[in-house]
């Protein structure tokens, strides 16, 4: 007999997901579907606008990951018009985009992903005294480890449980056994639950600085809008700077003494999961952090790559313009194409939405049938996983320093072999090795604009082709970033001054994807293949695979961008 | 409001948290200036909290980025912690949930049954209309059926940020779900616009705990926006006014104008037509807004304004200073008479003799000559 467990909505996301887990006589997941349940239609609005604004309609696609379709679609637009960017403009980009990634990792591990692992019930139990003594034993140069400290959050969390509403905590799986944390090290995680709350609004000043605001600071096309003039209070001057500065250090500190030895501590209890989620096994990277022109991507920080059946010792080259890499299927999606028409270049791409679903309210959705919002895109016929895990192992790879040197020091720590990144907890620990380079990368392009700026560079914007009258009567481009969640691409066909087709294949996409016409699962689908579940009714084991990818389902679904209940199934609604 | 007897006051709940009344008043003085007001009215917010209950809240999402949900949590006074632990009770809300799936419909609909009129509802983004809804679903159900559903027994609907409040990006042309907002499809509750893409930070958390404090809704505008934080439009606060006022723009990006910080009217900036607190409050405690780091407004708390673009043509029913006329039709008056190869946003410059003189010693940028 199957059980199947449905998960709808999955929480602590950005957006909307649905899960339906197969489970097998063992009580192990023997199939799975990720459904996004919703489209916007972004790339039907895009058509006829000026391309100079679609950057503002592109960052709506998602306040989370706020910034990177920005990003993406003012690149998409230069690489159509032949425009580079000032210096000052491509650092304070690359700025902007690292400031988004820590703050962002940070916010996951904290406030989506935490609550997989930590029991907030079992903190109510915890002594403020030993777990004074283990925060200064995971961190000794954490600044806030007194028994004082944690008392305080432990009389603040007993008092919020005994009023009786518990709000957001409500109804949740307390006391699961699959939760393993110690009461010490579950109030130690609350704390800097509450601690990385309060910083995350601090860092992200930095958007404020350059972008004016954020959520969703302003982009433009040929640089950046935030003029820089040295000797005058009204641009950036040595006054913003300082605080962009301060805020750099802030966010390695935090970084450094509390998120990661928060990961380390937590991932250390839980080893079973190096060896649940794997899923794919292929990895995909477009590359950022440019150096030198957004065309040199050998001198990228985070390089681009492919990696294919966890072969470590190939990183395959990869071209987001060449038409027969990047291709979207919807063999199980609610879209249709042109007659004669299966799997298309984004270029090339079509955005016809097509309900065939079960009329709401259903039960189930049907895996033979389409069952998705999102499109299956696929890199030269295979499903790929993207994001950081991806990043870490393709910069490992690819033999780069700075990432051997994290990812060594962090599976030393934990004492397991390399082979357990290819898991849950290693798409965990990824996000959080990524963030230790990235609060380091920042510091490193906060000092070149610095220096760019002493050699008496002050520009930020290229206006050559801001004008439409000086544009081509036709040109294609594409515009790439590789946003917390992963690779992300943009691509542009611009006709008459006018966006005549624009296209988007983001990086939930790739992970929550249907199947494809060979059947292959897309990235969540995979991982959850083999999971133990101890209690279907509480879903706790596919609540941390699934979030161990940080779904973003505004973004998969941006844009786009029957009830064949067997016989012999039971249903559980989670 | 209606207050549920096993529902403890804000000052109730801090007192169990360790607060202690000292900080307890500091933090009422500072709700107070946040919100604007007098010091007159402080005692007053202290007993407002001192005995209200904390009120249950449903935060719905449907057709949206979540960027409504990232600004909230932004908020610096007060801070989101506090809101969320202390002010009110967020029974429900999928972006920080930590239960999932069945668990957190029951916890909506057990919420419905118990408290009818009890609870505040808060929606980020809108309702898809078209074919029957499928283009937003919840627990196997359209999000307008659940929307419908929750705000029902709702005592009073906040419509979080643009989408909520007026459409947004999905509903920009040709709007291919059907979204619709709010009070388009609700009709028979109070309902609070806060617009924007997303709302000031400090103007969410102030929307909430006005509530909270004077036990009722903010005074609204003719179109459902609380009049405290939406009355005024950038333009008449912004502090690049005096440059548009003296004739004195930005012509092109990163030029000496822009690094001067004169007006960025001509770039096409939103600000004379929007009405919000940008200019005023400016964004993340203050640091900075969108004019202020260089880029015009969008003016992305007005209804429609996707489809008011584009965003870099300059607005041409503006009126420019000291001439009781737009641009344009000076433009037009003039153009056909003697200061040909002069365009005509560029008349109220040279028309503005006396606004000019006061700036007699800044040299017009080079673009501001032939275009």
């Amino acid at each position: 007999m199957t059980t199947r467990v449905v998960v709808d909505p999955v929480t602590r996301i950005e957006g909307h997901l649905r899960i339906e887990a197969m489970l097998n006589d063992s009580g192990h997941v023997g199939d799975a579907m990720s459904s996004g349940t919703m489209w916007r239609g972004l790339e039907v609005i895009l058509q006829g606008r000026d391309p100079r604004d679609a950057w503002a309609f592109c960052e709506r696609i998602c306040g989370v990951c706020t910034t990177v379709h920005a990003l993406a679609s003012v690149r998409c637009v230069e690489n159509a018009l032949g425009v580079q960017v000032p210096k000052n403009a491509e650092t304070i980009r690359n700025i902007l985009f690292l400031t988004q990634m820590v703050q962002d990792h940070v916010i996951h591990f904290y406030h989506l992903h935490a609550l997989d692992w930590v029991d907030i019930v079992s903190a109510l139990k915890a002594d403020p005294e030993r777990t004074a003594t283990l925060a200064q034993k995971v961190s000794p140069n954490a600044e806030k480890a007194s028994p004082g400290y944690f008392r305080d959050i432990a009389t603040t969390l007993t008092k919020y449980v005994d009023s009786g509403q518990l709000g957001l905590f409500d109804n949740a799986y307390w006391g699961h056994p699959a939760y393993k944390l110690p009461p010490e090290a579950n109030l130690m995680a609350v704390s800097h639950y509450l601690e990385a709350l309060k910083w995350q609004k601090e860092v992200i000043k930095i958007h404020t600085i350059f972008g004016g605001k954020n959520p969703h600071p302003n982009y433009l096309v040929g640089g950046m809008a935030s003029a820089i003039a040295l000797q005058s209070d009204s641009a950036i001057n040595i006054e913003r700077l300082n605080m962009v500065k301060d805020l750099i250090a802030q966010a390695k500190q935090v970084v450094e003494t509390m998120y990661i030895p928060d990961l380390l501590a937590v991932a250390s209890f839980y080893p079973e999961w190096t060896q649940i989620g794997g899923g794919l096994g292929n990895y995909l990277s477009y590359g950022d952090i440019p150096q030198n022109g957004i065309s040199d991507v050998a001198t990228f920080k985070i390089p681009r790559g492919a990696i294919l059946n966890k072969n470590l010792a190939e990183v395959l080259p990869v071209d987001p313009a060449d038409a027969g890499q990047v291709r979207e299927e919807i063999t199980h999606s609610w879209y249709e194409y042109s007659a004669g028409k299966d799997a298309l270049h984004p270029w090339e791409g079509e955005t016809k939405p097509k309900y065939t679903g079960p009329k709401p309210p259903y039960t189930q959705l049907d895996e033979n049938a389409k069952y998705s919002w999102l499109k299956s895109p696929r890199w030269k016929g295979n499903a790929m996983e993207v994001g950081p895990l991806s990043r870490m192992l393709i910069g490992f790879a690819s033999g780069r320093t700075e990432y051997k040197d994290v990812v060594t020091e962090a599976l030393g720590a934990l004492k397991v072999p390399a082979t357990a990144l290819f898991s849950t907890l290693g798409r965990t620990a990824a996000r959080g090795l990524e963030t230790r380079l990235c609060v380091y990368w920042l510091q490193q392009e906060y000092d070149r604009l610095i220096t760019n700026l002493k050699a008496g560079d002050t520009t930020t914007a290229n206006t050559v082709k801001w004008e439409p009258s000086s544009w081509p009567a036709e040109a294609k481009g594409y515009g790439f970033t590789e946003a917390p969640r992963g690779a992300l691409c943009h691509w542009i066909h611009i006709k008459d001054t006018k966006i005549f087709n624009y296209q988007i294949v983001v990086p939930s996409t790739w992970n929550a994807s249907p199947k494809d016409a060979k059947g292959q699962h897309g990235a969540y689908e995979s991982a959850l293949l083999g999971t133990p579940m101890a209690d279907p009714k509480r879903p706790l084991e596919i609540l941390r695979t699934i979030h161990s990818f940080d779904p973003c389902l505004a973004c998969a679904s941006h844009v786009l961008g029957k009830d064949g209940r067997k016989l012999s199934e039971v249903l559980i609604r989670v | 409001m209606n207050k549920p007897s096993s529902f403890l006051s804000t000052y109730d709940v801090l007192r169990q948290h360790g607060v202690e009344r000292r900080d307890f008043l500091k933090f009422c003085v500072t709700t107070a200036a946040a919100l604007g007001l007098e010091a007159s009215m402080v005692p007053k917010v202290i007993a407002a909290m001192e005995t209200k209950p904390r009120i249950p809240v449903v935060w719905l999402h449907g057709l949206e980025c979540t960027c409504c949900s990232e600004s909230f949590i932004r908020s610096s006074h007060p801070i989101a912690q506090n809101i969320v632990l202390n002010m009110i009770s967020l029974d429900y809300d999928d972006t920080l949930q930590a239960a999932a799936g069945f668990q957190v419909e029951e916890i909506r609909k057990k919420l419905i049954k118990n408290h009818p009129g009890g609870y505040l509802l808060a929606v980020e983004g809108n309702a898809p209309t078209a074919d029957g809804g499928v283009y937003c679903t919840v627990g196997g159900d359209t999000f307008l059926n659940v929307l419908k559903e929750t705000a029902e027994h709702a005592k009073a609907i906040i419509a979080w940020g643009s989408c909520a409040s007026n459409g947004c990006v999905q509903a920009a042309h040709p709007n291919p779900t059907g979204a619709k907002p709010i009070h388009q499809l609700i009709t028979d509750k109070p309902i609070i616009n806060v617009p924007g893409c997303p709302p000031i930070a400090e103007v969410m958390t102030g929307v909430l705990t006005y509530i909270l404090t004077f036990d009722a809704l903010p005074e609204l505008d003719r179109i459902g926006r609380p009049k405290m934080f939406y009355g005024q439009r950038i333009h008449d606060k912004c502090y690049r006014r005096a440059f548009f006022d003296a004739g004195q723009f930005v012509e092109s990006w990163d030029d000496d104008a822009a690094r001067k910080g004169w007006c960025l009217y001509k770039m096409g900036c939103r600000g004379p037509t929007t009405y919000n607190s940008c200019s005023t409050f400016k964004w993340n405690n203050g640091v900075s807004f969108p004019i202020g780091s260089g880029h015009g407004c969008i003016g992305c708390s007005e209804a429609g304004f996707w489809d008011n673009g584009p965003f870099y043509q300059r607005l041409s029913n503006v009126v420019v200073p000291g001439i009781d006329a737009t641009p344009n039709t000076i433009g037009e008056v003039l153009g056909a008479a003697a200061v040909v190869g002069i365009g005509a946003h560029l008349v109220s410059t040279v028309v503005n003799k006396n606004a000019r003189k006061i700036h007699a010693s800044d040299t017009p940028p080079a673009s501001e000559k032939g275009e």
